[in-house]
């Protein structure tokens, strides 16, 4: 069985970002794996120690710089990486065609997963586009999964607290949601043993892939700015409700 | 001339009547342009209910599509139905909106049609320049921490537009009803088998809420978040939460508030006992009003605040449930959930 997990490279959330040249950002910060995918890799080397013969390939499409992110995706566990080398942005269509073509290349996938969206695009789609690409079904957001005969059983969190469970034919395309699991971070010696796992390195453009029309492109960037003008709300604790409620009523109108 | 979809959601008011859910104004004000014609998009809805709302934001064609079979609420069935009513009514863009069902119908009816699709959307351009067909829209990126213009190259391009974007406004018009039927569709490779809640959050719908009251470490316990419930329950808020209040195991995940959690757009945010950290604003910057409630006057949330309280938030939260006790919410939707058996 192989399971492919969708591992993207992103800036480190704690990262102030600076834009450059009006539509990209400095490249001067941390940039690691997107936190839904830890979430997509945990589950997938679950699955992987349940059933003899399995093997958990990371894949990214990326810079050079992404191999940090192939390397976290090993130290927790995954067996080897194959990292798709770009040195562009590129939108979900592409990447998704991308990572459509790497991993037939490369293998059979029985299971794809991906984390329920990345926290720098925000696309919320590159999942579905793979599904489609292989004609997979496709949930996301999951947070539990579990195989049974040959199909997989997983619950999808709708909105808060609300969950409709799927059954899906093999393979298929999941997307992790936090809820799925706790991630275990790695050890020192998870790091070492990372480092002689093998990770193969392809070019985007050596994949050949068809001329893609249809496409998003960030032609501009800019900061979101904080524009409010804070105003304090004085006296005791029943002063400062009083306050708020004519806040709701009058400002803001959200009660009558 | 171009056709433009808008996909429609519904509720269930406190009459029992079928309504459109008041998000979907504003997403029809972004949607409509001039020399373009409307399609709202409906799924086995009470169009007769929908139709006087509808008519006064615009919309000149109500699309009734009405799904027979039992795989109605099946997700990929939905996207199917809605894909062949975007090519049988020639449509050229689609609108959906950025909540629980767009997140999950608009990126398979885009997976379909292999078109563009750009969600969260805070503005879109259907016609920056009248030589091709691109447009632009709007949306954050960076966890919130910028604003990209984004433009669709391509054939039918999709946005999901973020509740509360813009002001609805209305626009009165001759309005006609379709009916789409008969439509033949499986779904082999994925099956709903169950629906239904999984914790006491299931009243909470974070993404389309206009008034959140979110609670962090300052909340101290999970018995204190009752009393953001009691007072969430009078002004027909949602509860959200931080990470560290979901990490303590006082409150369900899905309750989180942030870049890792839910993205929220309410017109009032009430923030207490939250820091405001980095990724806590990820998710709630774009909040009309911010009013946090804080003890240290110098926590980050303060000052980016729009009004802020130096005191105990468990202090002033039941005064101000008392007080609003007297009040009346100005609007109360039931969520509308209606799908499949129950867990
Ligand atoms: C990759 C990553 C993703 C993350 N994603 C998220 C996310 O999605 N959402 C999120 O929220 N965080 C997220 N975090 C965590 C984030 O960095 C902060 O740790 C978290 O937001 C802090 O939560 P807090 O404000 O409740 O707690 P604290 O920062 O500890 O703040 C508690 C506040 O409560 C105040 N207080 C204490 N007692 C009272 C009282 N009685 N009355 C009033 N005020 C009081 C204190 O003055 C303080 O300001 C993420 C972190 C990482 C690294
Ligand atoms: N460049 C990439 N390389 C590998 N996986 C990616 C890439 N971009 C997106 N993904 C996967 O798709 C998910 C959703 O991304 P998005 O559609 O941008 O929200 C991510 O959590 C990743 O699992």
């Amino acid at each position: 069985m192989q399971i492919y997990v969708c591992v993207r490279h992103v800036p480190d959330s704690a990262a102030s970002i600076t834009v450059t040249g009006g539509a990209g950002i400095d490249q001067n910060i941390a940039f690691l794996i997107n936190p839904f995918d830890e979430h997509a890799i945990t589950q997938a080397v679950k699955i992987r120690d349940k059933i003899q013969g399995a093997e958990v390939i990371a894949i990214c499409l990326g810079p050079d710089d992404a191999q940090k992110t192939l390397q976290s995706s090993l130290a927790m566990g995954a067996d080897r990486g194959v990292l798709v080398q770009t040195s562009e942005n590129h939108d979900s269509i592409l990447t998704a065609k991308a990572l459509k073509t790497a991993i037939e290349q490369d293998g059979s996938p029985d299971l794809i997963l991906t984390g329920k969206e990345s926290i720098d695009a925000e696309g919320m789609q590159t999942m579905f586009r793979i599904g489609a690409l292989f004609n997979f079904p496709v949930v996301n957001n999951i947070v539990k999964f579990n195989i049974q005969d040959n199909e997989a059983i997983v619950d999808h969190e709708f909105s808060s607290g609300i969950v409709n469970r799927y059954k899906m034919t093999l393979p298929c395309v999941v997307g992790a949601g936090k809820a799925l699991n706790v991630p275990k971070y790695p050890t020192f010696p998870d790091i070492v043993k990372a480092r002689k796992k093998p990770v193969k390195k392809i070019a985007l453009t050596d994949l050949n892939i068809e001329t893609v029309t249809n496409s998003m492109t960030v032609v501009k960037l800019e900061p979101l700015l904080q524009k409010r003008n804070p105003e304090e709300i004085k006296g005791t604790a029943v002063q400062a409700a009083e306050q708020i409620v004519q806040i709701l009523k009058f400002e803001a109108k959200v009660i009558s | 001339m171009k056709n433009i979809a808008v996909i429609i959601e519904t509720d269930v008011s406190k009459s029992g009547r079928e309504e459109v859910k008041e998000i979907c104004f504003g997403m029809i004000t972004i949607a409509r342009e001039k020399n373009c014609e409307l399609f709202a998009f409906v799924i086995n809805a009470d169009i007769q209910a929908l139709k006087p709302d509808l008519k006064s934001f615009g919309i000149a064609n109500i699309l009734d599509i009405v799904l027979e079979s039992d795989l109605q609420y099946n997700p990929v069935v939905r996207a199917k139905a809605m894909v062949k009513a975007v090519e049988k009514f020639h449509i050229d863009a689609v609108f959906g909106l950025c909540t629980p069902m767009g997140k999950d119908l608009l990126p398979r009816m885009a997976a379909q049609l292999d078109a563009p699709l750009v969600m969260g959307c805070i503005d879109v351009d259907l016609q920056p320049d009248s030589h091709t067909k691109n447009c632009l829209a709007k949306t954050l990126q960076y966890s919130g921490k910028a604003i990209a213009t984004i433009k669709t190259r391509g054939n039918i391009p999709i946005f999901g537009v973020k509740p509360n974007a813009v002001k609805p406004v209305k626009a009165q018009t001759d309005t006609r009803i379709l009916r789409f039927d008969g439509i033949d569709l499986d779904a082999t490779k994925l099956k709903l088998i169950q629906t239904g809640r999984n914790d006491k959050s299931a009243d909470i719908n974070l993404s389309e809420a206009d008034i959140i009251i979110a609670g962090g470490r300052g909340m101290k316990n999970p018995e204190n978040f009752t009393t953001l419930f009691k007072c969430a329950k009078i002004l027909n808020a949602s509860v959200g939460a931080s990470r560290v209040a979901v990490d303590e195991g006082w409150v369900p995940y899905s309750m989180q508030v942030g870049q890792t959690g839910e993205k929220v757009n309410p017109k009032v945010y009430i923030a207490c006992g939250i820091s405001g950290s980095i990724q806590h604003f990820a998710g709630m910057k774009t909040s009309q009003m911010v009013i946090a409630i804080n003890s240290d006057k110098d926590a980050p949330i303060m000052s980016n605040s729009d009004y802020y309280v130096v005191a105990d938030a468990l202090e002033v939260i039941p005064e101000l449930t008392k007080l609003l006790s007297s009040t009346q919410p100005k609007a109360a939707n039931l969520p509308n959930y209606g799908v499949g058996n129950k867990f």
